[in-house]
């Protein structure tokens, strides 16, 4: 049994190998293009979600080339595909850099793919835009975070649920994926939650694996748990496919949003998309983005995306956005610099401002995280969020969090002289360590 | 029954006029009513000194009134007052602006209020930007055609852009569902009563207990009677009755049995004393101790549930693997190729023939089986009858196959997931005692069962079954005997494929249907097949079953990341002591 299965990881890697070098562009050698890295999954697992986001690169590149391109040059995206195969991010992400010269690398959606590729680009020194929400506790020289980071999505949601229009929310399910992103984030909303009073009797923790998809232990445990007479509600951290079993089986054991509301922090339109949404009306969301924002921006890019993507159900969600953002720095930044070197585009990228989609300005700051306004949503009967709740102004992203004691003295200032993603305030020294 | 009558049927002698005498809210618009009242409101009523608590027992008497009478049509003054009062929706700037107005139009306590509100709730209400006129939206085509928001009367069609969606957020639909149930308390369909006195249950009050004394007095249903008496309970726990009241309503409560109970209950203990908190104290022992037994039948059933899903995507295997011995990695594909067989039968019905979509899966399966048989028999053709008896290669190639089909299912249809709806007889769940049982799990059990039915009888009682287990206990000697055996071999192939197809119709009920669908089943098929005794389809049935059972028994202690391990773990040993799974197969066939 041993010997098989390590040949079939054989096999599957070297399907995935040749897979990806089908995938990648013949790499020219001409001067006069840029060339930017798209690193997302076009097969395996996470090809469900980074598949958008390479489609949305693609489109953002055809866009900035038909506004002159970049430094008089046209960009070239070149595309691989890590095929869903963590260490397959770090091999590729390495043949980018090496050997097609790549100016700047977009992508990874899992932490543990942003993990493996983190020692490439810090050794080949290059720039990652990592365009996904994580549990934070890192802030790396090469890498800018566009996702959010828990303060820019977890802890508003719960502020929200506590809030009056929220329901006044005092017993708290926190329901994840056994992976490093739930755990870090219910860490920290487990601390904050006690920080702000609750009991821990309140608290329900619980994992369930990846693709999860027989929920109903868990939903009837959430309903147990949710009679006991106070308000309720559920903070998810499930993530892809397991999100639409737990929706159906939520919807079909008759538990209403009016009752027992699920916040999830990783359901957007596009997982609502393989679901009839009429039973989960009222439920919630937290982003920094929804299709349904209603700015000229917006309403522009859906429109291009409908037609870049030639189908106008298509949805667009918070990552893309995230890109859209984070492209858009990086074109500034390399016109500011006047070069593609990476080295000068990491000084020049912080303060730089850009509009986002929803309405106002997103800035880089020195931690190498943006600044997002935060938006509750609640699930419409036709698959889309309408905003309920939205912060007064921008939330700057904090890798490291305040309320877990590791990382509370921590903080990441990228410009000269500190130039330390983890100093220590309290010791005075750069190199403190965090959760994980 | 234990609970004092109301306090309007205890005197019923004051004339109604006197009603009227300090309130005009809304029974001086409906003098008539009242002269026709067969219960007038007593003199209790009369005599109370404040104004605030005579303005909701006027109200609640009113809807006494109005359930007695049944609905009668509002007079024009109180449509006028109603409308004004909607328009206010047109100004609120916010959640809690919108709020007050609905608090303001349920205080009229007029029936008619019922479908602006329920249309409210469900995000039907909206603005015309033009004139800033309320009605009620419903999406027909690109337009929305615009309701009057009272009599529900067509009054137009508008575009989208020319209004406002009135937002609406949990909150406010919970607000709007306990007003609602008040005032849905003689609807004349027993199933809003129903849910009304549900409603009312949830959410206490002391001033339902008078119109659920109405209620009661008028309701004829001895089962929707019950459950008013129940609500009543809840809000005389909340009232500032007497403690006799309480603990008779402690006994009704308790004796409800289910969570809502003791939810209430719960709260009913932490903010009482004496003897009510005793009573309450005792009461909530006795239901813990029923749910728990309740609490071990659900954990059988969702393991005999979670059985026949591991069956039905076993079931295919277990021909290919168990009776063909072909280490079959595609065997997930074949049934996300079934899943997806159902979602283009159902975008074509959706798109075609919108009033077939009940029939959907049934159309699907003849469909799926077909796809999946065809895609098994060319896997079958063109490369496993090469690789019969190298095992290693089968299992290679097959994984190949499996990759294969994923991305071409990719590239057609997509990565993202597709949606597959459910047949509205698949949907939502039935109460036994206090087990909630889905329907789609429980038509799932059925079909797991019927499709190993007649597997079973294809392998045992027709002639290709036996040509199939001829070629399988000893293909020479079948061969010589006339059996023409790579038809068989591809045959059968065919067979089990198309099995996991008709598997994945049930499967797209429950879970994604994305290219990944076939990967979350391999595993658990292989562990089926081979705990259960490779080359037995009892084996099959019995294997699934106890693994669902281990699994959901373990998962409420374990957690589901835990429980899995611990069952493979189990599994391992088990394969260790018995390395032919439960059922072993005796005889040549074994040592061939």
């Amino acid at each position: 049994m041993r010997g098989s299965f390590s040949t079939i990881t054989k096999m599957l890697s070297a399907g995935a190998v040749t897979a990806g070098l089908l995938m990648s562009f013949p790499a020219r050698a001409a001067d006069d293009t840029i060339k930017v890295g798209i690193l997302h999954s076009l097969s395996g697992t996470m090809a469900i979600s980074e598949t958008t986001l390479k489609d949305a690169m693609l489109m953002l590149i055809d866009e900035q080339n038909a506004k002159g391109g970049l430094l008089g040059k046209k960009l070239e995206a070149v595309v691989v595909d890590p095929a869903s195969n963590w260490p397959l991010f770090a091999e590729k992400a390495r043949e980018l850099i090496s050997k097609d010269k790549v100016a700047a690398v977009f992508g990874c959606w899992t932490s543990v793919s942003r993990k493996s590729v983190l020692p490439v680009f810090s050794e080949l020194d290059n720039i990652l835009f990592y365009p996904v929400q994580y549990e934070g506790e890192e802030s790396e020289r090469n890498v800018f975070y566009t996702g959010a980071a828990p303060n820019q999505q977890a802890i508003p949601a719960v502020d929200y649920l506590m809030s009056e229009d929220g329901g006044s929310v005092k017993r708290w399910v926190l329901e994840g994926t056994d992976y490093v992103y739930p755990r870090t984030t219910n860490k920290i909303l487990e601390a904050y939650l006690k920080a702000k009073g609750v009991a821990a009797e309140d608290i329900m923790v619980n994992y369930t694996p990846f693709g999860f998809s027989d929920w109903q232990t868990e939903v009837s445990a959430i309903k147990k748990f949710g009679s006991a007479g106070k308000k309720t509600a559920v903070v998810s951290t499930v993530n892809g496919d397991a999100n639409v079993p737990f929706y159906k089986e939520l919807g079909n054991q008759g538990i209403k949003a009016e009752d027992i509301p699920v916040m999830a922090f990783s359901v957007g339109e596009e997982e609502l998309a393989g679901l009839d949404t009429a039973p989960l009306v009222g439920h919630l969301a937290a982003w920094n983005y929804f299709q349904s924002i209603d700015t000229p921006e917006n309403a522009k890019f859906i429109a291009d995306w409908h037609k870049f993507i030639k189908n106008d159900k298509r949805t667009t969600n918070d990552p893309m956005e995230a890109h859209y953002v984070g492209f858009n720095m990086w074109v500034k930044a390399v016109e500011k610099a006047g070069t593609t070197d990476p080295d000068k585009v990491i000084d020049a990228v912080i303060g730089v401002s850009v509009p986002n989609l929803t309405g106002g300005y997103s800035t880089m700051m020195p931690n190498h995280h943006i600044t997002k306004p935060v938006l509750i949503g609640e699930i419409q009967a036709d698959g889309q969020f309408e905003t309920v709740s939205q912060t007064p102004g921008l939330v700057m992203g904090d890798e490291w969090s305040d309320y877990l004691a590791d990382s509370k003295d921590l903080i990441s200032d990228w410009r000269a002289p500190l130039s330390c993603g983890n100093f220590n305030v309290a010791t005075g020294k750069c190199g403190g360590k965090g959760t994980n | 029954m234990s609970q004092p009558a109301s306090a309007a049927a205890r005197e019923p002698t004051d004339p109604p006029g006197s009603v009227v005498d300090f309130s005009t809210t809304w029974t001086a618009t409906r003098p008539g009513e009242l002269v026709l009242s067969s219960s007038p409101p007593g003199r209790e009523v009369s005599t109370l000194k404040s104004r605030q608590k005579s303005m909701v027992l006027t109200r609640a008497i009113g809807l006494t009134l109005l359930l007695l009478l049944g609905m009668l049509s509002p007079s024009n003054a109180a449509e006028a007052d109603l409308r004004a009062i909607i328009a206010k929706f047109a100004t609120a700037s916010n959640f809690s602006a919108t709020e007050a107005v609905v608090r303001e139009l349920v205080a009229t306590g007029d029936t008619a209020v019922e479908r602006p509100l329920g249309a409210l709730a469900e995000g039907d209400l909206y603005v015309r930007k033009a004139d800033s006129l309320v009605f009620i939206g419903k999406a027909a085509g690109g337009s929305v055609a615009l309701l009057d928001p009272l009599s529900g009367e067509k009054s137009g069609d508008a575009a989208k852009s020319e209004i406002t969606k009135i937002k609406v957020n949990n909150t406010l639909r919970r607000a709007i569902r306990d007003a609602l149930g008040t005032l849905t308390l003689g609807a004349k369909d027993p199933a809003a009563r129903i849910a009304a006195a549900d409603t009312m249950f949830k959410t206490p009050d002391a001033t339902n207990i008078e119109p659920l004394d109405a209620a009661i007095a008028s309701e004829t249903v001895g089962s929707v009677k019950a459950l008013l008496e129940q609500a009543r309970a809840a809000s005389v726990m909340v009232s500032d009755r007497p403690e006799a009241d309480k603990l008779a309503a402690v006994a009704l409560i308790g004796g409800r049995g289910d969570r809502n109970a003791l939810s209430l209950l719960t709260a009913v203990e932490a903010n009482s004393e004496g003897a009510v908190k005793d009573a309450a104290t005792a009461a909530i022992a006795n239901i813990n101790s029923t749910l728990a037994l309740w609490d071990a039948g659900q954990n059988i059933w969702y393991g005999i549930s979670l059985g026949s899903v591991l069956l039905l995507a076993a079931i295919g295997l277990a021909i290919t693997f168990g009776v063909m011995g072909v280490i079959n990695m595609a065997h997930g594909e074949m049934v996300m190729l079934g899943a997806y067989t159902t979602f283009v039968v159902q975008e074509v019905i959706r798109n075609s023939f919108p009033g077939l979509f009940d029939w959907s899966l049934v159309i699907a399966l003849p469909l799926a089986f077909s796809v999946a048989a065809l895609v098994g028999l060319v896997i079958e053709r063109g490369v496993i009858r090469f690789l019969y008896g190298r095992p290693l290669e089968t299992l290679l190639a097959t994984w190949g196959v499996s990759l294969i089909l994923q991305q071409a299912v990719r590239t057609i249809f997509g990565p993202t997931n597709q949606e597959v709806g459910n047949p509205s007889w698949m949907s939502g769940s039935f109460g036994i005692g206090q087990l909630a049982v889905t329907w789609n799990r429980l038509w799932i059990l059925v079909f797991a069962l019927g499709v190993f039915a007649v597997l079973l009888y294809v392998m045992k009682r027709t002639p290709w079954g036996l040509q199939m287990r001829a070629v399988t206990a000893n293909r020479r000697m079948a061969a010589s005997m006339g059996i023409r055996t790579p038809w068989v071999d591809a045959l059968t192939f065919a067979l089990g494929s198309g099995i996991a197809g008709i598997a994945g119709v049930a499967l797209s009920q429950i879970d994604n249907v994305s290219p990944n669908l076939g990967r979350g089943y391999i595993i658990d098929s292989f562990m089926v097949v081979v705990f259960g005794g490779v080359g037995n389809l009892w084996g099959t049935l019995v294997g699934a079953f106890s693994l669902g059972i281990v699994n959901k028994f373990l998962e409420p202690y374990a957690g589901a990341v835990l429980g899995k391990i611990v069952v493979l773990v189990l599994i391992i040993l088990f394969i260790q002591k018995r390395p032919r799974g439960l059922f072993a197969l005796k005889g040549r066939s074994v040592e061939a």
